[in-house]
Formats: C-alpha cells, sequence, structure tokens
C-alpha cells in the first residue's frame, strides 16, 4: 500500500469514525441520565437524514437541517414519554426489549414514508467530484463539514455539561437520580430532555454525513451496533472516550475493508466488540473501579 | 399462581389431540395446504421454545438465536447440496458410501449426484450450533443486561454478515435444492403434497416431545436453580448453584434446539436464505417468548404457534416487520409478564383483596 492509498483510507476511516463518535455519545447521553441503553439510537441518525433529504428541495439547505434536527428531537422526546417515563422500575432486560421495540416501529415507519430507496442531501460545497488535496490523497469538501460539525458537537456539549446550569443538572441527575431529585433537580424533565438531545446530535450527524454514506429507512441498525462499540470502547459515560474510540474504530474498519471482503467489514467491528466485552467491558480508557459500579 | 392446572403428560395429550383435531378439520374442510404452514410453524416453535427456556426461565436475553438456526440450517443445506461425485472413485468416498455417511441420488437433469446422507448434516449442524454456542456462552454469559443482549445481538448480526458475505452459501441468494430428509425408512421430511400430512405429524410430534423433556427439566432441581437464578443470581449462588455453568448449558441447549429446527425446516422447505440469520428473526423469537410470557413453556408454544402461522400466511402483509415489533412493544409495556397472565392477575388479585403485585419479576 502506498502511503497516497494509507492517507486516503485514513481519511475515510475518520470520516465514519466521527459518525461513529456521535452516535456513541448519543447513547452515552441517555445512559447517564438514565442508566438505559437506547436501542433506538441509529434510528435519530436515519431520521435526521432522511426528514432533511425530504425537506431540502423546499427551504435552503441550513433550514432543512435544522428542521430535520428539531423533528428529531421532539421524537426523541415523544419516544421517552410515550414509552419509558411512566414505567415504574423496569427491569433492563423491559427497556432493551422496548427500546429494540421502538427502534423497529420508527424503521418500518420511515420505510412507509420514504421507501425502500436510498437518499441523500446534495453536497454542501461543491458536487461528488469536487475534491481538495492533502499530501496524495483527495478528499471531498463535504469530509471537512462532517469533521468540523462533530467537533463542533463535542465542544459545544462539554461546553453545555461544565458551564449551564442545565448541564450541571443533568450531571447531578447522572451522579445519583435520587440526591438530585432532593436538590430540586427537575429529574423527570432532564430524562426527556436527554432523549431530545441525544436524537438531535444523532440527526444533525445523520444530515451532514448522508451525502458521502447515503441513507435509507434501514441505516440505524448497523449504526447503533457500531454507536454501542464505540461508547464501550471509550467507556460508558465517557464522551472523550467515544471520540477516541469513535476514530479509531473507523479507521481500522476502513484499512480493514483494503484487506478483507467488504461483506466483511462489520463482522471485524463486531469481533472487536464481542472481545471487548468479555475482556475489558469498562473500556480502553476508563478504570475499572468505576466500571465495577455500575449495573452491567 | 393458584387454581387449576393440568398435569404435564395430559397437557401434552391434550397437544396431540388438538393436533390431529386440526389435521382432520383441514382435511374435512379442503384446506390442506394449510398444514405446510403449520408444520413450518412447529419448527420455529421449537426454536422459541428454547429461547423460552434461556429467557424465561434463566432469564439471559438472547438476540442471536436466529444465528443458531442458522447455523443448523446452512450446514444442513451446504451437505447435502455438495456434490463429491467427482470422488466417486476414490477409496473413502466407497468407504463412506458403504457405511451410508454418503448417499447417491438422481439430481435435475438425470444424472446422479453423491452427496452427504442429511443425517450427518443434521449431527453436524446441532453439533457445530453446540459448540459455537458454548465458545461464545461462556465468556459472554458473564455478562448481564444491555452487555448480553448487547453481545448476544453482536453474535447474531456476525452469523448473518458472514452468511450474507460467503459465496460458498449462496450469498445473498441463500441455497437452494436441498433433498428431503430421510426421517424414517418411506418417512421424509420435505415438500411434496404427498408427504404433506406425515410431515404435518412428524414436526408437532417433536413439539409434543420436546414439550415432555423441557417440562421435565423446568420441573426438576435445574429447573429450580434456573428459576433461582432469574430471581437472585447472587442468592442463588450463595445457595450453592453453579450459576456459570448452567447458563451456558441453557445457552448450548437452547441452541441446539434452534439448530435441529433450522435442518428440518431447510429440508422441509427445500433450501434456506440469509433472512433466517437476520436480526429481525432474533428478535421475533423474543416477541414470540414475550407474548407467551417469561416462564412459561405453554405460553410461548401458544405465541409462537399463532403468530408464527399468521404470519407465514401472510396475514400481517408488508408490515409484518412493524406487526412484530409492536406486539413486542405493547406486551413489554403492558404485560412483562405475557398476555396471558394479564387478565388472570388482575381478576385473582381483585378476588384476595390484594393490590396488585408492584413492579414485576426482575
Amino acid at each position: 500500500m502506498t502511503l497516497d492509498l494509507a492517507l486516503q483510507y485514513l481519511v475515510a476511516g475518520l470520516t465514519y469514525g466521527a459518525i461513529y463518535a456521535v452516535v456513541a455519545i448519543g447513547f452515552n447521553i441517555v445512559y447517564s441520565a438514565t442508566g438505559i441503553i437506547n436501542f433506538a439510537q441509529g434510528e435519530f441518525v436515519m431520521l435526521g437524514g432522511m426528514i432533511a433529504v425530504q425537506l431540502a428541495p423546499s427551504m435552503p439547505l441550513p433550514a432543512a437541517i435544522a428542521l430535520a434536527v428539531a423533528a428529531s428531537a421532539a421524537v426523541g422526546a415523544l419516544v421517552e414519554v410515550a414509552f419509558i417515563r411512566w414505567l415504574r422500575k423496569p427491569t433492563v432486560l423491559r427497556m432493551v426489549v422496548i427500546t429494540i421495540g421502538v427502534s423497529i416501529l420508527l424503521r418500518e415507519g420511515a420505510l412507509v414514508l420514504w421507501g425502500e430507496g436510498v437518499r441523500s442531501l446534495p453536497y454542501f460545497t461543491g458536487d461528488e467530484v469536487t475534491s481538495v488535496a492533502i499530501g496524495g490523497a483527495r478528499v471531498s469538501p463535504q469530509v471537512f463539514w462532517v469533521l468540523g460539525t462533530v467537533a463542533v458537537i463535542v465542544v459545544l456539549l462539554e461546553w453545555f455539561y461544565r458551564r449551564t446550569l442545565l448541564g450541571w443538572e443533568m450531571q447531578a441527575c447522572a451522579a445519583n437520580r435520587d440526591a438530585a431529585a432532593l436538590c430540586g433537580v427537575p429529574v423527570r424533565r432532564l430524562v426527556t430532555f436527554s432523549f431530545a438531545l441525544a436524537a438531535a446530535i444523532g440527526a444533525l450527524a445523520g444530515a451532514v454525513v448522508s451525502p458521502i454514506t447515503y441513507t435509507s429507512y434501514a441505516a440505524g441498525g448497523p449504526l447503533a451496533i457500531k454507536g454501542f462499540t464505540v461508547a464501550i470502547l471509550g467507556g460508558l459515560g465517557n464522551s472523550g472516550g467515544a471520540v477516541a474510540a469513535g476514530l479509531a474504530l473507523g479507521v481500522v474498519e476502513s484499512f480493514a475493508v483494503s484487506v478483507l471482503p467488504a461483506a466483511y467489514k462489520d463482522v471485524v467491528t463486531l469481533t472487536l466488540l464481542l472481545a471487548v466485552l468479555v475482556v475489558r467491558p469498562s473500556g480502553l480508557f476508563a478504570s475499572g473501579e468505576a466500571a465495577r459500579l455500575k449495573e452491567f | 399462581m393458584a387454581g387449576f392446572r393440568l398435569p404435564a403428560p395430559a397437557r401434552v395429550a391434550l397437544l396431540a389431540v388438538l393436533v390431529v383435531a386440526v389435521q382432520l378439520a383441514t382435511q374435512a374442510t379442503g384446506k390442506g395446504f394449510y398444514l405446510t404452514q403449520l408444520t413450518m410453524t412447529a419448527y420455529y416453535a421449537l426454536a422459541v421454545l428454547g429461547l423460552s427456556l434461556l429467557m424465561g426461565y434463566a432469564g439471559q436475553i438472547s438476540l442471536g438465536q436466529a444465528g443458531f438456526f442458522a447455523i443448523g440450517g446452512y450446514t444442513a443445506a451446504f451437505f447435502s447440496t455438495v456434490d463429491l461425485a467427482s470422488q466417486r472413485g476414490g477409496a473413502a468416498a466407497a468407504l463412506a458410501t458403504r457405511v451410508g455417511l454418503l448417499v447417491s441420488r438422481p439430481d435435475l437433469y438425470g444424472g446422479t449426484t453423491l452427496g452427504v446422507n442429511p443425517w450427518v448434516g443434521l449431527v453436524l449442524g446441532v453439533a457445530l450450533a453446540a459448540g459455537v454456542a458454548f465458545a461464545v456462552g461462556v465468556p459472554v454469559l458473564r455478562l448481564r443486561g444491555h452487555y448480553l443482549a448487547m453481545a448476544t445481538l453482536a453474535f447474531g448480526t456476525i452469523v448473518s454478515a458472514v452468511v450474507v458475505g460467503t459465496q460458498r452459501l449462496g450469498a445473498a441468494d441463500g441455497i437452494s435444492g436441498v433433498p428431503p430428509f430421510p426421517f424414517l425408512p418411506g418417512l421424509r421430511v420435505g415438500g411434496g403434497g404427498a408427504d404433506r400430512v406425515a410431515n404435518f405429524y412428524v414436526a408437532w410430534g417433536l413439539v409434543g416431545l420436546a414439550m415432555l423433556l423441557l417440562g421435565n427439566l423446568v420441573r426438576s432441581r435445574t429447573g429450580r436453580a434456573l428459576r433461582a437464578i432469574h430471581g437472585a443470581e447472587d442468592a442463588a449462588r450463595a445457595m450453592g448453584v453453579d450459576a456459570a455453568r448452567l447458563k451456558v448449558r441453557v445457552f448450548v441447549l437452547a441452541a441446539a434446539m434452534a439448530a435441529a429446527a433450522g435442518v428440518l425446516l431447510t429440508h422441509y422447505v427445500g433450501g434456506i436464505g440469509p433472512s433466517e440469520a437476520s436480526v429481525m428473526k432474533s428478535v421475533r423469537y423474543v416477541a414470540m417468548v414475550a407474548v407467551g410470557g417469561m416462564g412459561s413453556l405453554w405460553g410461548a408454544l401458544s405465541a409462537a404457534a399463532v403468530l408464527e402461522f399468521l404470519s407465514l400466511r401472510g396475514v400481517f402483509g408488508a408490515h409484518d416487520d412493524a406487526v412484530f415489533g409492536g406486539i413486542l412493544l405493547l406486551v413489554m409495556l403492558f404485560s412483562p409478564d405475557g398476555i396471558l397472565k394479564l387478565p388472570a392477575r388482575g381478576l385473582l388479585d381483585r378476588l384476595r383483596h390484594r393490590p396488585a403485585r408492584p413492579g414485576e419479576g426482575s
């Protein structure tokens, strides 16, 4: 493999990896607030892409994306209110199955609305053949849009959690729900908000990446599994870890495809997931001590 | 759970009566073609029963049951369609044919092919699934909750991706042209109108046998230990239950049942496609167990029989997956112990003047 080709694979890997990181952060937001893994997280990425594609012909692109993000956030909040909020002490098994049911309904709903076709937004700058030379690699400007958007999401989230009252309340809720409630934190509303927030950032990522990866009604499932792999690798609840793990997984996958048949790309990721779950379920970056306190 | 309960052998006898009644009814009304879907339903029900044991009794979720079904089905399909005619002259092939491992059969074009005896495929398929289940189960069943769900989902997705990505397994087309399975002399598990009634009885006979054996298992010391694990694993271990070993055994048993069902269904319909390995199939199995009620083999069997038959008849049309997703959601939201227990418990509780049990079994 020449250096130029390696660079090309690296850029492709980082692009996909950035999206995996966003899905993983979505898992983390909901997990921190509720202790639930939302198996429908990938569907929000799909929804963001699909709704934006639907709206794009009738309005400017930024407005279409903003509306798609808002609509997905509303769906996320609705899912929480309709299916999760009123359950009393649900077991983990029950929550897993309920969120899987939600993911199936969202997917089938998208199938009814938009059909089986593959869709995408237009490129934000230039078109599919526009490229920028970096070293010896040709890189689509859309890649910079994806990486830039993900970077902004991560920085804003960090600011939100550290510098705003709402962010502090979310942290308090994650640390100890009952204690937070006693201190006057509106725990229930925060849980709804966490679903909306996770859906919103997933949807934004889904819209921005759609020119490169395309999207379809069935795009959510694989993304959820990848995102979960990344969330585990980075340590559940650790967003910095998620970014590092996401980029790493994207690059590993990208190079794996260069030597293995493309159909086995997912097998690489999933084998990695199984291995990590078995050997080090606390993630690569987290301390084992913290993980032991959590309910597996 | 007070009330009237039939003893297990009586229940199986009732099942037998019901099966015969259904067959006679289809014959009398000229709807014999229903038996084809009812036979397929029975094989899917075997896979569901295995999962019921794992989820409902041992309390361990698996989103990979279809993976084991596919391992069985694809092993059977692969070995029974491979043509070893070029090896015919060899001593090894001659010996294998002599002891019955290989069998000649006519092909579509008037020649003969030399294939592997389907019984070998059955043994290999079940053994492979059990072996894989053991290898996966030992490390993975140490996980709980979300982690176990994702790990089994990952396993199921791996099987699905390997099947779709492997040319030798027919990739997206699957394997067709699988010959019938020589179950007994003169009785073959395979398609074709002539054998339809016999096949119906074979399939449901196997279900009855499974119900007897599993019924004994869940009432035994092992069954009580499994329920103890479900209730509180740490407490069960403190009482001397070897939880880790038991969980793996049940996982392997569930996988073996799914694989056997996969082998027989593949021979019955004459082929297998990658959809059998899909995660959605695994979710459907989970849905059927959930509808029937956690910890209720008869509930799981009833749910599988009704839902799978309706699905195979195409009653749900293009929205098959949505229907199963919706059913799963509704059951888990409103009656996580299964729909059969919903009205009965409310009534009993009212009669006894005690409030409904808070929360639900873990």
